[in-house]
């Protein structure tokens, strides 16, 4: 068969997304990491992550048919939702079915992204070695293309958690979201952006993927970086073309029945559908990581970590919304980000099971517990963004301040006098 | 191939269903649905010995087809996890419209294959793969034609001679097969039902315990193609089993000059000879950032003691589903023993151990 077939995406390349997260190490120093002493001692953080580490090795243990079951179900209500949809959008001459096609459809994009693309791209489901729900090959109903948002989410994101300088997700780069975050002047429109931002929310995504800031900044390579670019490119083209070209155009079936308009109706639809899933997913992954009371921390005083410590920054640097089991599966379990980050690659349907354990340790512990309902969440992650949009009065706050400057030359002759001594050393022995 | 098939798997449909394919939109409706994916219904399973049993297989469309000699990646789903090994195809190419069968020797630590043996139940949807594998009869088979298999190396070789047998194969044919005894041996009534055929010669040889008045003992040895008549060279020669057998066949035609007509296919999982000089150095999995000790496994072993998850298929240097780009060191093929050192080579994880310091793109 002559026919030109897209090569697979190559497996394991984003990163090994089925273990849990190595802990951030300083190869110069064995400084032990300061996060959760305020909340208990070496010993404590250490038996706290032997406890994790139990109740995620619990969860792996019991991962059977009925997991397996469960996300098939997902997949099936999935694809009956878009094809329903489809169906409906094609009808714009008999407006309750096209509006409900466009629900359905805006609900089957929904479906593939949070609880099957973003849980199935974690590594979650790899166990079943089922090529369908495999991290390597799936590729989600979105711009973004599925290898680079993998290794911006499930490596750097996932480990590097609320570590300001390492996390990209602080902000993506555009808000000021926390405090400790330098403000520049373009931060006095963060509300704006962000309500911009929400109804193109899976540019974004594809975007950040980019990596374009990483790139000028010298950190990651050329090559790297037109690699991410040609892979944007494509998604882009194949996304474009199959929601606001090539089903539209099939509508033009419509025009001797209907009118001209339907393929412009059809057009419209899609657009509408994927906003709202824009609209969906930017809100529960806002509310997140960004309400007022979500910590970050200084990747000094993560260095050198213990896996309690990465822990309890999981748990301290996330926030669940609470509310009923429909409401959990359209969010894809992320209403249960703390239970997410501490377990990412545990298949979602258990994180409210293992939220009990979670919950009894943050007791034992004395520990802090982010949860609230949506409308609490929106409301903090509002209230974040127009707060802290405001110029601080802390010129060490203000990110093109002389303070803030002379304080980060201060920090770039630290490192460059530290690795001028490194390349000292070797000499010195020999 | 039907023409709604290739509707369905061609490019505007792809860019309709983007990013998924049609097969995942019909995979809904029924398993068996699909463009692409090969499924197939087993019809029955038969016992062939205490542990080896057929599989008739019923396949969907998708299926294109095998030609004798060919195996299948076969995939059962057990507590939700999917366990996919190779198997030979037995079946001819002639047989009953629309079935084929594999046939499996249960292997004491295969999962699938003693699922197969015990427990696979009939109208069970199995997942395959297309048949795939070189281990083929050519177009057009010459008159002089020598099988030789071992245990259950048998299995592709039965396919190879049951479709020369339905298709009405005139040159002479000789199968040369070695069992422990009668009892371990496969198609045992089949191969009695071949050798009445003029143009066959079915030679069985017992190693454990050798048919009475036996003509032939003990192992593969050149006497025994001497008795049989047969010139290696000019005999296009097939040989399927175990790797001790597949050593001295190989030996014999390279002495006698007739290694140009020898067709081999490994059929066992390769022992791994732990050479304690070679488990030395670091195996560096390059794209998952890990290290390793070389701990003288296969690197497929030690890539899964690292925690990782290499694709594989048949684990024994067959199906070519596990090959990666080794990026640089030497590594060992455990059958063969032979080493190469080439940089940016790709290699089958599942059968080449690391000499030294290895990196691989993993």
């Amino acid at each position: 068969m002559a026919k030109t077939k897209n090569a697979p995406i190559k497996p394991h390349s984003a990163s090994n997304h089925n273990a849990a997260p190595l802990s951030l190490v300083n190869t110069h120093s064995d400084k032990k990491a300061t996060i959760g002493l305020e909340y208990m001692t070496y010993e404590q953080l250490e038996e706290f992550g032997e406890e994790l580490n139990a109740v995620r090795q619990r969860v792996l243990d019991d991962l059977g048919q009925k997991d397996a079951d469960y996300i098939r179900r997902v997949i099936k209500v999935q694809k009956a939702s878009e094809v329903l949809g489809r169906i409906g959008i094609f009808m714009p001459f008999f407006p309750p079915a096209f509006i409900a096609g466009i629900l359905f459809l805006g609900l089957a994009k929904i479906l593939d992204n949070m609880e099957i693309g973003h849980n199935v791209m974690h590594g979650q489901y790899d166990w079943m070695n089922d090529p369908m729900v495999d991290a390597s090959r799936y590729e989600w109903d979105n711009i973004a293309p599925s290898k680079d948002w993998k290794h911006g989410h499930n490596y750097i994101h996932h480990t590097y958690t609320n570590i300001h300088g390492m996390d990209r997700d602080i902000g993506y780069n555009m808000f000021r979201i926390d405090e400790d975050q330098p403000w520049y002047a373009s931060h006095r429109f963060n509300l704006p952006l962000a309500f911009i931002l929400m109804l193109v929310f899976e540019w974004g995504i594809m975007y950040h993927g980019v990596e374009l800031d990483q790139y000028l900044q010298g950190k990651i390579t050329k090559e790297d970086f037109q690699g991410r670019k040609k892979r944007a490119l494509k998604k882009i083209r194949k996304q474009v073309f199959k929601d606001y070209v090539a089903w539209p155009l099939l509508g033009l079936a419509l025009v001797p029945f209907v009118g001209w308009w339907a393929p412009v109706a059809i057009l419209v639809a899609n657009i509408v559908a994927n906003v709202i899933r824009n609209v969906w997913s930017f809100i529960i992954i806002f509310c997140g990581h960004f309400p007022a009371e979500v910590q970050t921390f200084a990747e000094e005083d993560a260095q050198n970590e213990t896996r309690g410590q990465w822990y309890l920054r999981q748990l301290l640097g996330s926030a669940n919304i609470s509310g009923h089991k429909p409401f959990h599966v359209l969010t894809g379990n992320l209403s249960y980000q703390v239970e997410h980050h501490l377990f990412p690659d545990i298949p979602a349907r258990r994180y409210p099971e293992v939220a009990e354990d979670v919950k009894l340790l943050v007791e034992k512990y004395g520990l802090q517990y982010n949860t609230g309902r949506l409308s609490k969440q929106v409301a903090s992650v509002i209230r974040q963004l127009a707060k802290l949009g405001h110029k601080p009065d802390d010129p060490y706050k203000i990110g093109n301040s002389p303070e803030s400057k002379a304080l980060r030359r201060a920090k770039r002759e630290a490192a460059a006098a530290r690795r001028e001594e490194e390349a000292r050393a070797p000499q010195l022995t020999s | 191939m039907g023409i709604i098939r290739k509707a369905l798997s061609s490019r505007p449909v792809a860019s309709l269903t983007s990013p998924h394919t049609i097969d995942h939109y019909l995979d809904q409706i029924h398993p068996m649905l699909a463009a692409e994916n090969v499924r197939a219904r087993v019809v029955e399973v038969v016992q062939e010995t205490g542990d080896a049993s057929t599989v008739i297989l019923r396949p969907n469309g998708a299926w294109k087809g095998f030609t004798p000699g060919q195996h299948v990646q076969f995939g059962v789903e057990v507590d939700g996890t999917r366990r996919v090994r190779c198997f030979s195809v037995s079946s001819s190419r002639a047989a009953k419209k629309g079935t084929f069968s594999v046939s499996v020797k249960a292997h004491p630590d295969g999962y699938v294959s003693q699922f197969l043996h015990h427990e696979l139940k009939p109208r069970t949807i199995v997942y395959l793969s297309q048949a795939e594998g070189e281990f083929v009869l050519p177009r057009d088979v010459p008159d002089n034609l020598l099988l030789i298999s071992g245990g259950s190396g048998i299995t592709p070789v039965m396919s190879m001679i049951r479709t020369l047998r339905d298709t009405g194969h005139q040159g002479r044919v000789t199968f040369l097969h070695y069992a422990r005894s009668r009892d371990d041996e496969m198609f045992t009534a089949d191969l009695d039902a071949l050798a009445e055929a003029a143009n066959v010669t079915v030679m069985r040889v017992y190693t454990r315990r050798p048919a009475p008045g036996a003509e032939l003992k003990g192992r593969f040895h050149v006497d025994h193609l001497k008795h049989l008549g047969i010139d290696p060279t000019d005999t296009l020669t097939y040989v399927c089993g175990p790797a001790g057998l597949i050593a001295t066949v190989r030996d014999t035609y390279t002495e006698l000059g007739a290694a140009d007509q020898l067709r081999l296919e490994y059929f066992k999982v390769p022992s791994v000879d732990l050479d304690a000089a070679d488990a030395t150095g670091t195996l560096t999995f390059d794209d998952a950032r890990i290290e390793a000790d070389n701990s003288g496994a296969t690197i497929l072993e030690q890539a899964e003691a690292a925690g990782l998850k290499p694709e594989f298929g048949c684990r024994m240097g067959v199906c070519n589903t596990c090959v990666v780009k080794k990026n640089h060191g030497a590594v060992r093929h455990v059958i063969s023993n032979e080493i190469s050192a080439n940089t940016d080579e790709t290699i089958k994880i599942c059968v080449h151990v690391p000499v030294g310091d290895v990196n691989v793109a993993l």
